[in-house]
């Protein structure tokens, strides 16, 4: 997994999962939805996991199996990284609101 | 299977189904997988799975808008799936290597299926289906959608990990062509659909390398040979001539009048799938229909078949025979056969369940129908009827009753009905020990299934294949008893299984009394020749 890009520089976040059932089809898809509005790479993983997988596949996430209150850590880098990582941390945060996508 | 494993080189030892030989083109036919699509070369099949992927995000979308809830959050998913690079860039990375699409996409979804079907959560173990749906959309776009036939060669050796039947009778055998099948029976639906076509056919293959150019397929020898050299070639072709100057040899045997033995006349009759089989070339030259089959009526696109759609079936093979015979089955659903909207679903064991007869009975809406057509047919009087996996005599009765009143039903209406002779197919032991019980004009064995429910075998099961032989002594001795019956009865008694197509059997028939046959058509020659054989003593008893 390289987060190596353009312009070398690397943001990230975290964020609690607090949506009841964890990382599901409807989350997944908002977030995945969410993160290929930017240009940027965007990677996250769940609670310290080894790997990082590309927050734009939804197959990827759904694989987290991310549960309840785990920390879902974010991290980008490309022009709009900053932004990407901002919306991603809202998105979980607020739950997955329905305007989010 | 070990035992089965390749002989030599790419050739591949099985078990046989169906003989003849077979030298075409090389087609996985893998359901799951391709349901008989032909892979073009890499850069068309992405286009095609592009194209699919497409297709079914607009399916799924117009699906979703009509759902909602849950169901819409979930085809939601499907579609994010659909434009998933991770998911898709190692497809197309696949396809680019030469893995046909379908294959591609199939094994890539698997992936998936397995992942999730393995999760402890029960919520991930439900997606898995889901998976499974959005796999077989894009399978069925990739296909061609509307069920079109499809695009298997014709004359190709066409290879599978088992096929059900609707798709052995999809792909166009009027060209020839093989079918090998990696695991598969002997005895199943398909393997007698093959013997009737003539279609050699091997089973029980174990594992076979995915793309070949051309095979050669022995029914006989059981063997699978990939891509042949020219010394198989050589071999295969001599193999061949021999066999055509046999077949032509039992041929000429065919214009010549009834078979004969023991001093008496034996009739060889034809069992036919559907009405294009009598457009064989051998059937003209059969005593009659010994056993015209009514499941293809069930198999159309539209549903269960009309009174008119069966009766124009059932007048067409009766004209075809002029003033001979011709035995209508009625249908035969259920067991390995099931019809969507007819048979019943979750039986745990359908060999044992509602079918044939049973079902009829039960969906007495459905067997009017057929009856009402028969009973229009039967105004030709060559025409027989009888019920299938008939075990209690009150169940012949019943359905003599139902067939009573769809003639007077019809007379009533001004239409003009006949009522038929009516018949037992037996096939159920406990009818065949007591079927002098039964009030049949005439009884026909059904040595399939009796043979499967004497050895408590399942036919379709590869790995019981030997103990399922219908020549030992108690099948022998049981058929024996039903035409000792029909003797002191004077009742006509036929065999229309496969023992009557198998010129193994013929003798061991023959000894149990048996003085009518109904065979496949493309075995008429070769039965025809052993009666000969035996009856001049060149063939010992």
């Amino acid at each position: 997994m390289t987060l190596e890009s353009a312009n070398g520089q690397v943001v990230t976040g975290s964020v609690r999962l607090v949506h009841a059932a964890g990382m599901h089809a409807r989350p997944a898809v908002k977030l995945t939805k969410l993160a290929k509005k930017f240009q940027a790479h965007i990677f996250i993983r769940a609670s310290d996991a080894a790997e990082w997988i590309n927050a734009k596949s939804v197959a990827k996430v759904m694989a987290l199996r991310a549960a309840r209150d785990s920390i879902i850590q974010i991290r980008a880098s490309g022009e709009d990284a900053e932004g990407a990582v901002a919306a991603l941390v809202d998105l979980v945060a607020a739950d997955f609101p329905d305007n989010a996508s | 299977m070990n035992e089965h494993a390749a002989i030599a080189g790419l050739a591949y030892k099985g078990m046989t189904a169906s003989i003849g030989l077979a030298h075409g083109p090389f087609v996985r036919a893998d359901r799951a997988t391709s349901g008989g699509r032909v892979a073009a070369a890499p850069p068309d099949e992405q286009a095609a799975l592009r194209t699919a992927l497409v297709s079914a995000g607009h399916e799924i979308a117009k699906l979703a808008e009509s759902v909602g809830g849950d169901g819409a959050e979930i085809l939601e998913f499907q579609v994010a799936l659909l434009e998933d690079d991770d998911l898709l860039d190692p497809i197309f990375a696949a396809i680019d290597e030469g893995v046909p699409a379908h294959t591609a996409w199939s094994s890539a979804l698997e992936a998936q299926i397995g992942d999730y079907s393995a999760a402890a959560n029960e919520y991930l173990q439900a997606r898995s289906s889901d998976l499974a749906d959005l796999r077989d959309r894009v399978l069925q776009i990739l296909r061609g959608g509307e069920s079109e036939a499809p695009r298997i060669p014709s004359g190709a050796v066409v290879c599978a990990e088992d096929l059900p039947p609707s798709r052995f009778l999809e792909i166009d055998w009027s060209g020839g062509g093989g079918l090998a099948l990696l695991r598969g029976s002997p005895n199943s639906h398909v393997a007698m659909l093959a013997r009737a076509r003539g279609i050699p056919m091997v089973v029980q293959l174990g594992s076979v390398p995915a793309n070949a150019r051309t095979a050669l397929l022995d029914g006989e020898g059981a063997t699978l040979e990939l891509d042949p050299s020219a010394e198989q070639l050589g071999l295969f072709e001599r193999r061949q001539d021999l066999l055509r100057q046999n077949r032509a040899s039992s041929r000429a045997i065919l214009a010549r009048p009834t078979a004969s033995w023991a001093g008496e006349p034996i009739k060889l009759l034809i069992n036919i799938q559907r009405v294009e089989d009598l457009e064989h070339a051998d059937a003209q030259y059969a005593d009659g229909i010994g056993l015209m089959r009514t499941e293809f009526l069930l198999n159309g696109q539209s549903g269960l078949p009309d009174e008119e759609t069966q009766y124009r079936a059932y007048d067409a093979a009766l004209r075809w025979a002029g003033k001979r015979p011709v035995t209508i089955r009625t249908f035969d659903a259920g067991g390995d056969k099931p019809v969507p909207g007819f048979t019943l679903d979750g039986e745990a064991n359908p060999f044992l369940g509602v079918r044939g007869l049973r079902l009829c009975l039960e969906r007495p809406d459905v067997f009017r129908v057929q009856l009402r057509a028969l009973a229009r047919a039967a105004v030709r009087d060559n025409l027989k009827v009888m019920f299938p996996m008939v075990t209690m005599p009150a169940e012949l009765e019943a359905a003599r009753r139902l067939f009573s009143e769809a003639v007077d039903q019809l007379q009533s209406e001004g239409v003009p009905a006949a009522l038929p002779e009516i018949g037992v197919m037996v096939e159920v032991p406990v009818a065949a020990l007591a079927i002098d019980q039964f009030d049949a004009a005439f009884l026909s064995i059904g040595s399939n299934d009796l043979a499967q429910y004497l050895t408590a075998c399942d036919r379709t099961n590869g790995a019981l294949a030997s103990l399922i032989d219908p020549l030992q002594p108690a099948v022998l001795s049981l058929i024996k008893h039903i035409v000792d019956h029909g003797r002191h009865a004077r009742r006509a008694v036929s065999l229309c299984g496969d023992m009557a197509s198998d010129p193994r059997c013929v003798a061991g028939l023959l000894s149990c009394g048996l003085r009518e046959l109904s065979v496949n058509p493309s075995a008429l020659a070769l039965i025809k020749q052993t009666i000969d054989g035996l009856s001049r003593g060149d063939i010992r008893v």
